[in-house]
C-alpha cells in the first residue's frame, strides 16, 4: 500500500506547485486492427494546443486548458475521432485515451474493377496507359485511334480489313461508343483488302477505355470487346488551326466563350491522295484515286447545375476505285469504285438531378450510304462479259442505305462511400434499305435493352461490380438475359487482382437476316461468355498487367447447309503489358504481348479452325523518345506476330457440301513504324503560330506482309493479300494559333 | 521541374517581438518553427500547429494561408499522397479566401495548382498550367507591389529548360523584378508573408 501512494503524493505536489492546474494528454491512435497510425492530428478543440502522433502511433501534450473539452484525431483517409475530456482537476492531471480510426472507402485508395479493361484519360487516376498524346506520338500508327489501340494486348495485327479484332473475336464483335452512344460505321469505308482509317481524332476525346473482355452491363450487342470513348467538355482557349500536309489539307476553329460556360467549333479537311501516288514508282492501279472529304461541328455548354449538353455531328464523303487482276482469269480485272457519305450525330445530356441522382442522357442518329459498283474489264479496261457466270457475276451494282437511330439514358445514384448503382434503357433503330443489282431488301431493327449495375465498395481493399442486362431485338423476337460481375481486390500498396465473368449477347450481322432462299433466317442472338482474372501493379510512371481469360462462343453464324445460329467456338489466352516512364530518363516505352488459342465452327467451316484473322502470337514494342535540344520526338512501334492460318473452303456438288481443299499458314508479320514531330516554336513564350511538324513512315524495314490468300473459284489460283501499299511515307504541317500547345510536349519531359 | 519548390522555406523573418497576446505568441513561436522545419515529419507538426490556430482564429487568414502553404510544400515533397495533399492545401486555401481574398492567397493558390499538374504532368498540364497563370495574374493584379508572384513565376522558369523557353533567360528578369519589389515591400501585418527574397537572390547570383 505504501509503494502505491507514494507516486500519486508525488504526482499530487507536482500539480500543486503549479499556478495553473496543466494536464498531460496522452495516448494512441491505432487503425481497426490495432495498426498504430502515424501523422495524426490531434488537436484540443477549440483551442491552440495538440500534436500529432509518432511513428507508433503515440502522443502526448500538455494543456492548460481547463473544463469539458473534446480531443479529436484527425488524418487524411479515416473517419474523424473524438472524446470527451475534462482538463484541469487535480485527480485528472494524466489523460490517456485510445483512438481506433476506421479507415474511409476513398476514391484514390479504393481498388477499381479493371478485370479487361485499359482507362486512360480518368483525371483522379494518374495511372494512364493510352491517352491522346499517345496516340498522336505512337510510332506508325498515323494518329488513328485504332492503330495506337492495336499496340495494346487483345488486339490482333489484322491489317486487311478495319477493326479491332479482339481475342478470337471479328472486327464487328467490338463495338465502340462516344459518350455512350454506339458508333456503327467508325471506320472510312473502303476496297476489300484494305483497312481504313478511323473517322474520329484521338484529339476529340479526353479518355478512352479500352475493354477486351467481361465488361460492364451498361454496355450491350459486343461479343468480345468494347472501346469506349469519353469526349472533351470544354476546350482550354478559343484557337484556329490549320494542316497542311502530303496527302490532306485541313481548317478548323474551336471558340470558347468568354464566361467559359460554352464553346462550339468546325473543321473541314480535303484528302487528295493524287499527288502522293504520283510521287510512287509502284502504286496500285487506281482508276479514282482516294478522296475524302471531312466537316464536323460540335457545340457544348454547361448547365446551370453543373452538367453539360454536347453536341457532335461529322459528315463525311469518300471515294475510291481500284483495278485488280481477277483471280478466276488470265487477264480480266475487277474493277472496283466505292462512294460513301457518312453522317453522325451525337447529342448528350449530362446533369446532377440533385440527391446524389446524376443523369446521363444521348440521341444519335447516323445514316451511311455505300455505293459500290464492281465491274469485269478486259485488259484495255474495257467493260467485258464473258458469259461465264462465275465470271460474270463480279459485275455488279451495290447501294447499301443504313439509318441509325439511338436514345439512351442511363441514371446514377451515388449510396454512402463510393457505392453506387446505376440503371438505364436503350433503345436502338436500324433501317437498312440494300440494293444488290436488281434485289432490293429492306431490314429494320428494334433494339430494346433495359441494365441496372451497382458498384459496391466493401473496403478500400474489395469491390464489385454486380449488373446485369436484357435486350429484345425485333429481328430475333426473344429476349435475352446478360449477367455481368467483376471483383477487385488489393493485394499490396500498388497492386490487385480483378476477375470478371459475363455473359455477352450480340445480334447477328444484317447480311445473315437477308431472305436468300425460300426459308427466311431463324437466328438467334451470338453469345459469349467471359471468365477472367487479372493482376496489375500500377505507380504514377509505371504498371505492369497480366491477364489470363477463357472465352466460350456460342449460337455463331453458320452459313452452311443454311443460315443458322449453330455455330460454337472459344478462345483462352493470357496478356502481358509493361508500360514504363522511369527507368529511362525522357523516354517512355510499353511492350504488349498477347498469347491467343482460338477455334471456331462458323460461317462456312466445314470442321472446327482457327480463325484466319487470328495467330498465337503478339508482341508490340512501342518507344518514345524526345529530345529537348532538337525540340524532336522519336517514336518508334516494332509489332511482330506469327503467322496467320489461310483456308481454301470450297463448296462440291455431290453431296452438297464444303470441304477444306487446302490450308496453310502466313510468313510471320513484321512491321516497324516509325514517326517524328518537330515544334519548331517550342519554348518561344510569345510565339504567335504553334507549329508541329510530323513525319512519319510505316514499314520501315520494307518487310513484306502476307495478310492471307484468295483462291480463284476453281481453287488452282493463290493470290496473296498484301496491303495495297508497301510503306506510307508521311509529311505534314500542323499549325494553331491562340494556344500554346507546345506545353503538351513539354510535359514528357517534366 | 519537380524540384521546384522545395527550397522556398527559407528564412521567416519575422517581426513579431512588440505583441505578446495568446495568437501573436503563438503565431511567432510556430513561423520560428516554420523556419527551422527541415524534413517532411516537422512540417507536418508545424502545418497542424497552424491549423489549429486558424480553427480558433476565425477572422484570420494567415494561419490558414501558412497551413495551406505548408500542405502545397508536402504535395511537392511527395511527402504522401501529392494529389490528396494538394486537395487538402486547397481546402485550406479556401477558407482562407473566405476571410480574405488576397494576393498571397493567389500565390499560395497557384502554387497548389502546380503541385496538382506535377502528379501527371502530361495529362494535367493543360489543365492545371492554365489554373496556375491565372492565379500568378490574379495575385500581381490584387497587390501589383507584391514580390512573390514575380518569385514564384521566376523559381517556375529557372526550373523549366532552356529549350521550353524556361532557363535564366526568362527567369532573370523575373527574378531582378521581385528583387526591386522586396526593397519596397512592407508587409501590412506582422504574420503576413515576407519570404521569398533569399529564393530571387539565388536566381539571380545563378543567372549572373
Amino acid at each position: 500500500m505504501r509503494t502505491f501512494f507514494i507516486p500519486l503524493i508525488v504526482l499530487g505536489l507536482f500539480t500543486a506547485s503549479l499556478t495553473k492546474a496543466q494536464t498531460k494528454v496522452t495516448g494512441l491512435v491505432t487503425d481497426l486492427k490495432g495498426h498504430p497510425l502515424h501523422g495524426v492530428g490531434i488537436t484540443l478543440l477549440g483551442t491552440y494546443d495538440g500534436t500529432i502522433t509518432d511513428s507508433t502511433g503515440q502522443f502526448a501534450f500538455v494543456t492548460l486548458e481547463k473544463g469539458d473539452k473534446i480531443v479529436e484525431a484527425k488524418i487524411m483517409g479515416y473517419t474523424i475521432k473524438q472524446e470527451k475530456v475534462v482538463l484541469g482537476t487535480a485527480s485528472n492531471a494524466l489523460i490517456n485515451l485510445h483512438f481506433e480510426l476506421r479507415e474511409e472507402v476513398s476514391e484514390l485508395k479504393a481498388v477499381s474493377v479493371t478485370a479487361g479493361s485499359f482507362a486512360a484519360g480518368d483525371k483522379k487516376r494518374a495511372a494512364t496507359v493510352l491517352s491522346a498524346l499517345d496516340m498522336y506520338t505512337t510510332g506508325g500508327a498515323n494518329a488513328d485511334v485504332t492503330a495506337s489501340i492495336k499496340t495494346l494486348p487483345g488486339a490482333q495485327q489484322v491489317g486487311e480489313q478495319e477493326g479491332l479484332f479482339v481475342r478470337g473475336g471479328e472486327g464487328y464483335e467490338t463495338k465502340q461508343y462516344i459518350d455512350g452512344m454506339v458508333v456503327n460505321n467508325p471506320y472510312y469505308a473502303s476496297s476489300p483488302g484494305i483497312a481504313a482509317r478511323g473517322r474520329f481524332a484521338p484529339s476529340l476525346f479526353r479518355g478512352n477505355v479500352f475493354s477486351t473482355g467481361g465488361y460492364s452491363a451498361i454496355y450491350g450487342q459486343a461479343l468480345s470487346s468494347v472501346l469506349l470513348l469519353e469526349s472533351v467538355d470544354l476546350p482550354e482557349k478559343s484557337e484556329v488551326s490549320a494542316s497542311i500536309t502530303s496527302v490532306f489539307l485541313g481548317a478548323g476553329t474551336q471558340q470558347l466563350t468568354k464566361n467559359k460556360k460554352a464553346s462550339y467549333g468546325f473543321n473541314y479537311g480535303y484528302t487528295n491522295l493524287t499527288p502522293y501516288f504520283a510521287l510512287l514508282s509502284q502504286k496500285p492501279d487506281y482508276f479514282m484515286v482516294p478522296q475524302f472529304q471531312t466537316a464536323d461541328a460540335n457545340f457544348r455548354v454547361k448547365t446551370k447545375s453543373g452538367g453539360m449538353i454536347k453536341y457532335y455531328s461529322t459528315f463525311g464523303t469518300n471515294q475510291l476505285g481500284i483495278r485488280n487482276a481477277d483471280i478466276d482469269s488470265l487477264n480480266l480485272k475487277d474493277a472496283f469504285q466505292l462512294k460513301n457519305i457518312n453522317w453522325y450525330n451525337n447529342i448528350t445530356w449530362r446533369e446532377n438531378l440533385g440527391k446524389g441522382w446524376k443523369l446521363n442522357a444521348g440521341f444519335s442518329f447516323a445514316i451511311n450510304n455505300d455505293k459500290i459498283h464492281q465491274q469485269l474489264q478486259d485488259a484495255n479496261n474495257h467493260s467485258v462479259v464473258i458469259g461465264m457466270p462465275i465470271l460474270d457475276a463480279k459485275s455488279f451494282q451495290l447501294n447499301n442505305q443504313q439509318s441509325y437511330t439511338q436514345f439512351r439514358a442511363v441514371f446514377e445514384k451515388k449510396l454512402t462511400g463510393l457505392n453506387v448503382i446505376r440503371m438505364g434503357t436503350d433503345y436502338w433503330y436500324n433501317h437498312q434499305n440494300l440494293r444488290y443489282n436488281n434485289y432490293t431488301s429492306i431490314i429494320n431493327n428494334h433494339y430494346n435493352a433495359y441494365f441496372a449495375e451497382a458498384d459496391v465498395h466493401v473496403t478500400n481493399g474489395l469491390a464489385a461490380k454486380i449488373g446485369g442486362r436484357a435486350e429484345y431485338a425485333s429481328l430475333i423476337q426473344r429476349w435475352n438475359i446478360a449477367p455481368r460481375l467483376a471483383l477487385a481486390l488489393k493485394t499490396g500498396k500498388h497492386a490487385q487482382m480483378s476477375a470478371a465473368y459475363g455473359i455477352f449477347y450480340q445480334t447477328p450481322e444484317n447480311n445473315y437476316f437477308i431472305q436468300y432462299s425460300a426459308k427466311l433466317p431463324q437466328l438467334n442472338y451470338m453469345k459469349a461468355t467471359h471468365y477472367l482474372v487479372n493482376y496489375i501493379k500500377t505507380t504514377l510512371l509505371q504498371t505492369f498487367r497480366i491477364e489470363a481469360y477463357y472465352k466460350q462462343y456460342q449460337q455463331l453464324v453458320k452459313t452452311i447447309p443454311d443460315t443458322s445460329t449453330n455455330g460454337y467456338g472459344f478462345a483462352k489466352g493470357i496478356e502481358l503489358f509493361w508500360r514504363d516512364k522511369k527507368t529511362f530518363k525522357n523516354f517512355d516505352y510499353w511492350i504488349s504481348y498477347s498469347y491467343l488459342n482460338t477455334e471456331r465452327n462458323y460461317l462456312n467451316y466445314p470442321q472446327t479452325l482457327q480463325p484466319g484473322y487470328t495467330t498465337p502470337h503478339t508482341f508490340n514494342l512501342v518507344t518514345k523518345k524526345f529530345i529537348t535540344s532538337l525540340k524532336t520526338g522519336f517514336n518508334f512501334t516494332y509489332t511482330f506476330a506469327t503467322g496467320r492460318p489461310y483456308y481454301n473452303i470450297q463448296s462440291v456438288n455431290t453431296p452438297p457440301k464444303y470441304v477444306l481443299a487446302d490450308e496453310g499458314k502466313t510468313p510471320a508479320y513484321h512491321n516497324l513504324g516509325f514517326s517524328l514531330n518537330y515544334l519548331p516554336n517550342l519554348g518561344k513564350p510569345h510565339a504567335k503560330t504553334y507549329v508541329v511538324w510530323v513525319v512519319s513512315v510505316t514499314n520501315l524495314l520494307n518487310n513484306t506482309q502476307t495478310f492471307g490468300y484468295n483462291y480463284s473459284a476453281n481453287g488452282m489460283n493463290k493470290v496473296a493479300i498484301h496491303p495495297p501499299i508497301k510503306q506510307f511515307f508521311f509529311i505534314g504541317c500542323f499549325l494553331s494559333w491562340g494556344v500554346d500547345r507546345s506545353q503538351d510536349a513539354i510535359n514528357n519531359n517534366l | 521541374m519537380k524540384k521546384i519548390f522545395i527550397l522556398f522555406v527559407s528564412m521567416m523573418v519575422l517581426k513579431a517581438n512588440a505583441q505578446n497576446g495568446k495568437y501573436e505568441t503563438a503565431m511567432a513561436s510556430t513561423l520560428q518553427e516554420f523556419g527551422q522545419a527541415k524534413d517532411a515529419n516537422s512540417l507536418a507538426v508545424v502545418e497542424l500547429k497552424f491549423e489549429r490556430i486558424a480553427n480558433v482564429e476565425k477572422d484570420k487568414w494567415q494561419p490558414y494561408y501558412y497551413a495551406a502553404l505548408i500542405k502545397a510544400q508536402l504535395s511537392f515533397m511527395q511527402a504522401g499522397n501529392p494529389d490528396a495533399l494538394a486537395d487538402e492545401a486547397a481546402e485550406l486555401a479556401n477558407k482562407a479566401v473566405a476571410i480574405q481574398n488576397n494576393s498571397e492567397l493567389s500565390c499560395v493558390k497557384s502554387m497548389i495548382a502546380t503541385a496538382k499538374m506535377l502528379v501527371d504532368p502530361q495529362n494535367r498540364w493543360m489543365q492545371y498550367n492554365a489554373e496556375s497563370n491565372h492565379y500568378l495574374e490574379m495575385a500581381k493584379q490584387q497587390d501589383s507591389t507584391n514580390p512573390r508572384p514575380y518569385t514564384i513565376q521566376a523559381n517556375n522558369m529557372i526550373n523549366t529548360p532552356e529549350q521550353l523557353g524556361g532557363g535564366c533567360k526568362t527567369a532573370l528578369p523575373l527574378a531582378q523584378k521581385a528583387l526591386a519589389l522586396y526593397v519596397e515591400f512592407k508587409p501590412a501585418n506582422a504574420f503576413n508573408p515576407v519570404w521569398g527574397k533569399e529564393m530571387v537572390e539565388q536566381i539571380i547570383n545563378k543567372c549572373r
